[in-house]
């Protein structure tokens, strides 16, 4: 393998870890409060929006359901809009972000769902306001399973950033295809894939390491 | 407890004043529509530990949730302090929910949250500084023993100590009503009483007014004043403890003091049981009694003053809120003769009697 494919591959790979990081971020940020909302709105619950709730979780899953590769060419003029072009690492971040807030919404209202209502409850005796029970005890309690959350979605990022390789988006999946599928490049293809590997298990790892850190619950007595 | 007027001003030593209290559950789903509170009234005195009994389902648990507003009543009023809780709006309600504590059955500690950090949570919830959630956690962990914890998680810790952390929590923003909510029902019976003892020293201490509901006939025995009985949201007896305990009237109550140990039967005696005596049968007799019956040497005098035969079947000597009692049944001639001497001792010496029933 000549420098130049070595240097490509480490280009690739900051690029990859670029789209992921940015989309990841971008992503969680709006999908973290959609998450909760979808956790909270339900009738009866801290913020009765039962309507708003389902139009939102309609919205949610719509989004959820488009395959990912469609969700890319579907939303080019939006991403020409928004960066200017169509091609690139810059331009894949747009459809990796608006994957990612469906994703994250649904991990993110499933780990606050899962916390006993009792603390709800308790908090609300104490004459908690909503917007304290939320951030005292809902996002406290659900840290484990938020950190998951937000490591699932790292993950499954990396696998869809090698997804918009397919169409000019840069990064590991880009030069794989380019490489190591359309030049014929197999041992390329096994350095993307190791690299991949690689990313993943570092993720996965460091979630999981935190992830425990927080989890008071389960800890040995 | 007294029996609530029907007008607009409680009594000035009223912590908690339930005045014709309903609550009705609309239909929903597969669940159709429920009454869970039936026109309940009923006050709680400033000071006092009051017990609310009943079975699961009876509305206890909705009864209790009146009160700090957790849950609404349809029909009547529930006053707190003189203040009409239903008619707050959600700001003076957080304000009430301050002053109120309250306890669970399952504890509802954060488990992300040391112990430290739990009973500082209701004083970060009212805005208070770090400082003084120092200077005010430290003596509550004091109180409920637990000082040495301060750092640990509620999963770290037993059933028992993490109520007890459920209490200092309640107590926190130094309330003048505590809320129990089957606090004991998950704990074994020897947690149970450090428990009840804790609320009883929190009771005579801090003069806090606690309402605890249970499920328990035991827990309402160990420290409450004064107890209500609840059957199908309505209540259907209410009293002093002491009284209730000793002359239930109603068969909720009885059924549910049955559960005692001392009150009950042997089976191979209940079984035997007739309504009518024949000749040579003997009568089965409950004796209660209380206060200073209960100290003098009452059955080698009874045996003296019936001069027959008498067997104990069964008994028990306790203490309801702190007052002596016993129950005894026995057994004796069922012949007039036998029968109209013992009678006359039990009147002589005040001793409330129920025959039971006959055995051969």
């Amino acid at each position: 393998m000549s420098p130049d494919i070595l240097l490509r591959i480490g280009g690739a790979t900051v690029d990859t870890i670029y789209m992921v990081a940015v989309a990841g971020l971008i992503g969680s940020l709006i999908g973290l409060p959609i998450g909760i909302f979808l956790a909270t709105s339900g009738k009866g619950e801290l913020f009765p929006a039962p309507t708003l709730n389902r139009i939102v979780g309609l919205i949610v899953n719509a989004t959820r359901s488009t395959p990912f590769i469609i969700l890319v060419v579907a939303i080019i003029p939006f991403t020409r809009l928004l960066t200017g072009t169509s091609i690139g690492t810059k331009a894949a971040i747009v459809p990796l972000t608006i994957a990612t807030i469906p994703f994250v919404a649904r991990l993110v209202e499933a780990a606050i769902r899962e916390i006993d209502k009792g603390l709800i409850e308790a908090a609300r005796a104490m004459g908690a306001t909503p917007m304290q029970i939320i951030f005292k005890v809902l996002l406290a309690e659900a840290r484990p399973a938020l950190t998951l959350a937000l490591t699932m979605t790292a993950v499954s990022l990396i696998g869809y950033s090698a997804m918009v390789g397919a169409v000019g988006g840069g990064g590991l999946g880009d030069l794989g295809i380019r490489y190591g599928y359309q030049r014929f490049m197999p041992d390329v293809m096994l350095v993307v894939v190791i690299v991949l590997i690689v990313l993943v298990q570092l993720v996965q790892s460091a979630g999981d390491g935190l992830a425990r850190r927080f989890d008071k619950k389960n800890r040995k007595t | 407890m007294s029996v609530s007027a029907q007008s607009a001003t409680p009594p000035a030593d009223a912590a908690v004043v339930f005045d014709g209290v309903s609550k009705h559950f609309p239909a929903s789903g597969q669940s159709g529509a429920f009454t869970a509170l039936d026109t309940v009234s009923l006050t709680v005195d400033r000071g006092s530990i009051t017990g609310i009994i009943g079975r699961s389902g009876a509305g206890k648990s909705t009864l209790i949730r009146l009160v700090n507003g957790l849950e609404k009543p349809t029909g009547g009023k529930v006053m707190v302090d003189g203040v009409d809780v239903g008619a707050l709006d959600e700001a003076a309600l957080r304000s009430l929910r301050r002053n109120v504590g309250m306890i669970f059955q399952h504890f509802n500690l954060l488990s992300s949250r040391t112990v430290f950090g739990n009973v500082a949570l209701p004083l970060e919830i009212s805005g208070m500084d770090k400082r003084a959630i120092e200077q005010r956690v430290r003596p509550l962990l004091d109180l409920v023993g637990l000082a040495d914890k301060h750092g640990r998680y509620p999963a770290e810790l037993s059933g028992g100590q993490k109520q007890r952390i459920g209490i200092a929590r309640a107590l926190a923003t130094e309330p003048k009503l505590l809320l129990s909510d089957e606090a004991t029902s998950a704990l074994d019976p020897e947690t149970t009483q450090s428990i009840l003892e804790l609320l009883k020293r929190i009771n005579a201490e801090l003069g806090l007014t606690v309402l605890l509901i249970t499920h328990e006939m035991e827990v309402v025995k160990a420290v409450t004043s004064d107890v209500a009985v609840i059957d199908h949201g309505r209540i259907v007896e209410r009293g002093h403890t002491f009284d209730v305990f000793t002359h239930p009237k109603h068969e909720t109550t009885r059924a549910l003091l049955s559960g005692l140990p001392g009150s009950k039967l042997p089976d191979a005696v209940a079984r035997a049981l007739k309504t009518q005596p024949a000749a040579g049968d003997r009568a089965v007799v409950r004796l209660t009694f209380f206060g200073a019956a209960a100290e003098k040497p009452l059955i080698s005098q009874l045996i003296k003053s019936v001069g027959a035969e008498v067997n104990i079947i069964a008994g028990t000597i306790d203490e309801i809120g702190g007052a002596p009692y016993g129950s005894l049944v026995v057994a004796y001639g069922a012949d007039a003769e036998t029968s109209g001497r013992a009678e006359r001792f039990f009147v002589e010496n005040g001793l409330v009697t129920e025959v039971l029933g006959y055995v051969a």
